[in-house]
């Protein structure tokens, strides 16, 4: 018997729905997550067939889809690592299936779920509100849907995914999320009427 | 503050990155050959040019990668970046690097 996951910004769900609607900040706790390092073409080949959803091929993106083990995302991290994003719960049976289909090439998979949690943003000030604390240049024009880095935010390591028009995912380490919202709620500070 | 280009994520703010010294160090064939004058020599000796200078970067907090960059140490201006494994770039007359 284990007790009850709490996730980490279960403290904020209230402060952070309060931001609406300069922002409307949402916690998607507990997704599955595996950091995968592998440079073999056609390990990476398998493994995306296995997912049902190709992995991205160009640096800075992510890819996403559905397959066997539903809605996933497959995001850039370097030129041999990626993470694999996909609902609460499936992280064992993604990595069985990840490792079957990396067959014989090096490289590793690994379960980081408990590493990171992920905030949504969205609204029409969502790049405001980012501007305050990151540097990448969020311009639809530079930074497309589909647009996947890690950089800072507030000084602090995030991954920032670019989903929709108005909407952003930011991937933050779980001791860090606490910081990142109160860091959230001052910056939309100027944008609450 | 200055943006670095790194080799894959394109051009990002100077915080992200960590320095790492000059580049194109080549480890001792032998190194068990090394007088300890040959060995202090390759551990704490480094080239201290005025201009171009081939430096390793890390965007440590990006995609964590290590790279090779030119700078100019008198402009800080990056002449060139390029990937692990790749050669130096050709560069200008006016950027040939110091040796
Ligand atoms: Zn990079």
């Amino acid at each position: 018997m284990t007790a009850d996951p709490t996730s980490p910004l279960a403290a904020w769900t209230d402060r952070l729905a309060a931001l609406a609607p300069a922002l409307t900040v949402a916690e998607r706790p507990f997704r599955a997550q595996l950091t995968v390092r592998v440079s073999d073409p056609s390990a990476i080949e398998a493994m995306g067939s296995a997912l049902g959803v190709a992995f991205p091929p160009v640096p800075c993106t992510f890819t996403s889809g559905s397959g066997p083990f539903g809605d996933l995302e497959v995001l850039w991290l370097g030129p041999d690592e990626f993470l694999v994003v996909a609902s609460p719960g499936l992280q064992v049976p993604i990595e069985d299936a990840l490792r079957a289909a990396r067959g014989s090439a090096r490289g590793s998979v690994v379960d980081t779920s408990a590493q990171r949690t992920t905030v949504v943003l969205e609204g029409a000030h969502v790049r405001d509100v980012l501007a305050h604390g990151c540097s990448v240049d969020l311009h639809p024009s530079s930074a497309p849907v589909g647009t996947c880095v890690q950089t800072l935010l507030a000084r602090t390591g995030i991954i920032l995914q670019v989903t929709g028009e108005d909407r952003f995912a930011v991937l933050v380490r779980s001791s860090f999320a606490g910081y990142l919202a109160a860091w959230l709620s001052d910056a939309c500070m100027e944008y609450r009427t | 503050m200055q943006l670095i280009p790194c080799p894959w994520c394109g051009p990002r703010e100077e915080a992200e990155f960590h320095y790492g010294g000059q580049a194109h160090v080549a480890y001792p064939e032998d190194p068990s050959a090394l007088t300890d004058e040959e060995w202090a020599q390759y551990v704490f000796f480094r080239e201290n040019p005025s201009g171009p200078f081939a430096e390793r970067w890390s965007h440590s907090a990006g995609c964590r990668r290590w790279f090779n960059a030119v700078r100019d140490t008198r402009t800080h201006d990056l002449l060139a970046v390029y990937r692990v494994g790749e050669p130096m770039p050709e560069l200008g007359e006016k950027d040939q690097v110091a040796s």
